[in-house]
């Protein structure tokens, strides 16, 4: 119990030296933390996609469309709970830097098999009922200040124009991991307009959602569908939803990796400082040591005395950094609100901040508590005075 | 005539020597003799005549590089690490010239630290430092550190912490060196009155003959070797 007392004072005794040496922890804490939600953030499209649902694409690539009619054909597949479909729709709202994700689907099997984007069912009854409708993400409308009967314009890209809607429900995420920033609206109306404006475009959509009746389907649903469609004109590729975001991912896999990369860097130059401060205070104590030797604790006492203040100063650091990294992430992710929909702190994150400062503090006082143990009673008191 | 007392402390044939870049430096030549029991040594003689060392090596916290030492009845010198430790928790009380308290605890938390090697409670660990800390009277400054205390003080705290495990010897190494004189006469009239009156067999190193009057026994040490020293104190 005294070790303890003796090891608490003992971390604090030299004000400055400990409040920086636990500035520095909690700065690093706060970077490895927000990295590590950056590489959360990349990788939350992943982990909100659900087990049993498949994506269907061209086989060639995403950016080639699939005829409509597939859509009957895919619904009657042994295994096939619910079809629905989509398109990317791309368009801009007033300047490009506003940039969020905008599809058009067909609405009530889209919503049906997203059962995570949760709408009011008079908010559900308005969209599905209005063919220019659509509704936006709670974080999108609230960025715009959107309002249930605004009317908003997009500006095509892919499909070029101007294109009209009003805004007809404000979805919320089932739980906080769900992309509350996207715009959802009637296929059929970009359908429509297609047919009048560019009818070789019509009747073609960019990818088919599949929900499947288990998850232990998936496979042979997936492997159903393509054979469905083989040698076709338009060849089908269909993937779990998990796979298929994971594809996106990796065309930025280098960034991801060095980003994590990072992170780990920040957490070595850390232990590098506590270190240094850990062999400066052992060095300072050598005598006091010297003393509980001579005493008759032994080398043991000693070095927990040394493991423990390491501890407490990297404890301190990273509790503090750890409770800083939630508001500093809320800020953050507010910012970066257009490419991280989806910014969480995860538990994850803080286990591994707690897993770096026990590692910072088990190797920064290695070497001072074994130079500590291993120097002569009759040494360490000669330099006392 | 008066039955002589019997030896608590047994030198013999101690040799010493430190190392330094491959050289070996001797400290101690030879050294053979005995400490009886309750005695009052001042150990004397000029820097680097091998005061301290001696004083170490009788105190377990080095080891000689020949000879052995015996310490009621237990050869010291045969003695593993763990096991000298051990024997230092209970048999040594260490007063020294820096007083070497542990700077962050208080006054009576540097007295109680021994007793944290002993099976004694929470409580009776804290009434000993007490009991200890009154014997030095200052019962009045127990829950002072002791930058807060003046020099004096904090070497009769040192005292305490010394006897609080009612240890076999006390050893001093120029206990009163960083003292005024004021304050070093009240820390030899305390050891006089441990030795006196509570039979304490007292080891002490010193450059002060004023110090060394006090002691019954005053040994000479000149370049390593012993001189064969009178029986009583010649100062």
């Amino acid at each position: 119990m005294l070790q303890l007392k003796i090891l608490f004072r003992n971390a604090f005794h030299n004000k400055l030296r400990s409040g920086l040496t636990i500035l520095g922890i909690t700065v690093a804490v706060l970077a490895f933390g927000l990295l590590r939600t950056v590489i959360g953030a990349w990788y939350s499209g992943v982990e909100a996609a659900s087990a049993s649902r498949l994506v269907t694409r061209n086989a060639i690539s995403i950016i080639f469309p699939l005829p409509i009619a597939y859509n009957e054909k895919i619904r009657q597949i042994e295994g096939v709970k619910l079809v629905s479909y989509g398109n990317w729709f791309g368009g801009i709202y007033i300047d490009e830097k506003n940039f969020f994700p905008n599809f058009c689907v067909e609405p009530r099997t889209y919503m049906a098999i997203y059962p995570e984007f949760v709408l009011s069912p008079p908010e559900k009854k308005a969209f599905f009922a209005d063919r220019k409708g659509f509704v936006a993400g709670r974080k999108l409308a609230a960025r715009f200040g959107w309002k249930i009967g605004d009317q908003v314009t997009l500006k095509g890209t892919i499909f070029p124009g101007n294109w009209d809607f009003v805004l007809r429900g404000v979805y919320r995420g089932r739980d906080q991991t769900v992309d509350e920033t996207q715009f959802f609206f009637h296929w059929d109306y970009l359908n429509e307009t297609m047919k009048k404006v560019s009818p070789r475009r019509a009747d073609q959509v960019g990818f088919y959602m599949i929900a499947v009746a288990r998850p232990d389907l998936a496979p042979d649903v997936a492997l159903s569908v393509d054979r469905a469609f083989k040698n076709s004109l338009a060849e089908t590729l269909t993937e779990t939803e998990k796979a298929f975001n994971q594809g996106f991912i990796a065309m930025s896999g280098a960034i991801v990796t060095a980003i994590q990369m990072v992170s780990f860097v920040v957490i070595l130059i850390i232990m590098a400082v506590v270190a240094n401060t850990m062999a400066m205070t052992t060095r300072e104590r050598i005598g006091d040591y010297a003393i509980m030797k001579t005493l008759g604790f032994g080398g043991g006492s000693i070095a927990v005395m040394i493991f423990g203040e390491s501890l407490v100063i990297s404890l301190t650091g990273c509790l503090i950094g750890m409770i800083l990294t939630f508001p500093a992430a809320r800020a953050f992710g507010q910012t970066l609100s257009t490419y991280f929909p989806v910014f969480i702190v995860s538990a994850e994150t803080l286990w591994l901040d707690l897993l770096a400062a026990l590692l910072i503090a088990f190797f920064a006082a290695i070497i001072p508590a074994r130079h500590a143990i291993r120097v002569g009673i009759a040494e360490g008191l000669r330099r006392i005075g | 005539m008066a039955e002589p007392k019997r030896s608590i402390v047994e030198i013999r044939d101690i040799f010493k020597s430190y190392h330094r870049e491959n050289l070996a430096v001797p400290v101690l030549h030879d050294i053979t003799f005995d400490i009886a029991e309750g005695e009052f040594l001042a150990l004397m003689g000029p820097s680097g005549s091998g005061k301290t060392t001696l004083l170490n090596l009788l105190a377990g916290i080095d080891k000689a590089d020949s000879g052995t030492i015996r310490v009621s009845g237990v050869d010291i010198t045969a003695l593993s690490e763990t096991e000298l430790a051990h024997w230092r928790a209970n048999n040594v009380g260490f007063i020294f010239q820096f007083y070497n308290l542990i700077p962050v605890l208080k006054a009576v938390e540097n007295v109680e630290l021994p007793l944290h090697l002993t099976a004694l409670s929470r409580r009776e660990r804290r009434e000993h430092a007490e009991m200890a800390l009154r014997m030095v009277s200052l019962e009045h400054r127990m829950d002072h550190y002791p930058k807060e205390m003046s020099g004096g003080e904090q070497q009769r705290v040192a005292i305490a912490r010394a006897i609080v495990t009612d240890p076999t010897i006390l050893v001093a190494d120029e206990p009163t060196g960083d003292l005024d004189r004021v304050s070093a006469e009240e820390i030899l009239t305390m050891m006089e009155r441990l030795n006196g009156e509570m039979g304490k067999t007292i080891v002490m190193v010193t450059h002060d003959p004023r110090a060394a009057k006090r002691a019954k026994v005053v040994r000479l040490l000149d370049k390593g070797y012993m001189n064969d020293a009178p029986a009583q104190n010649p100062l």
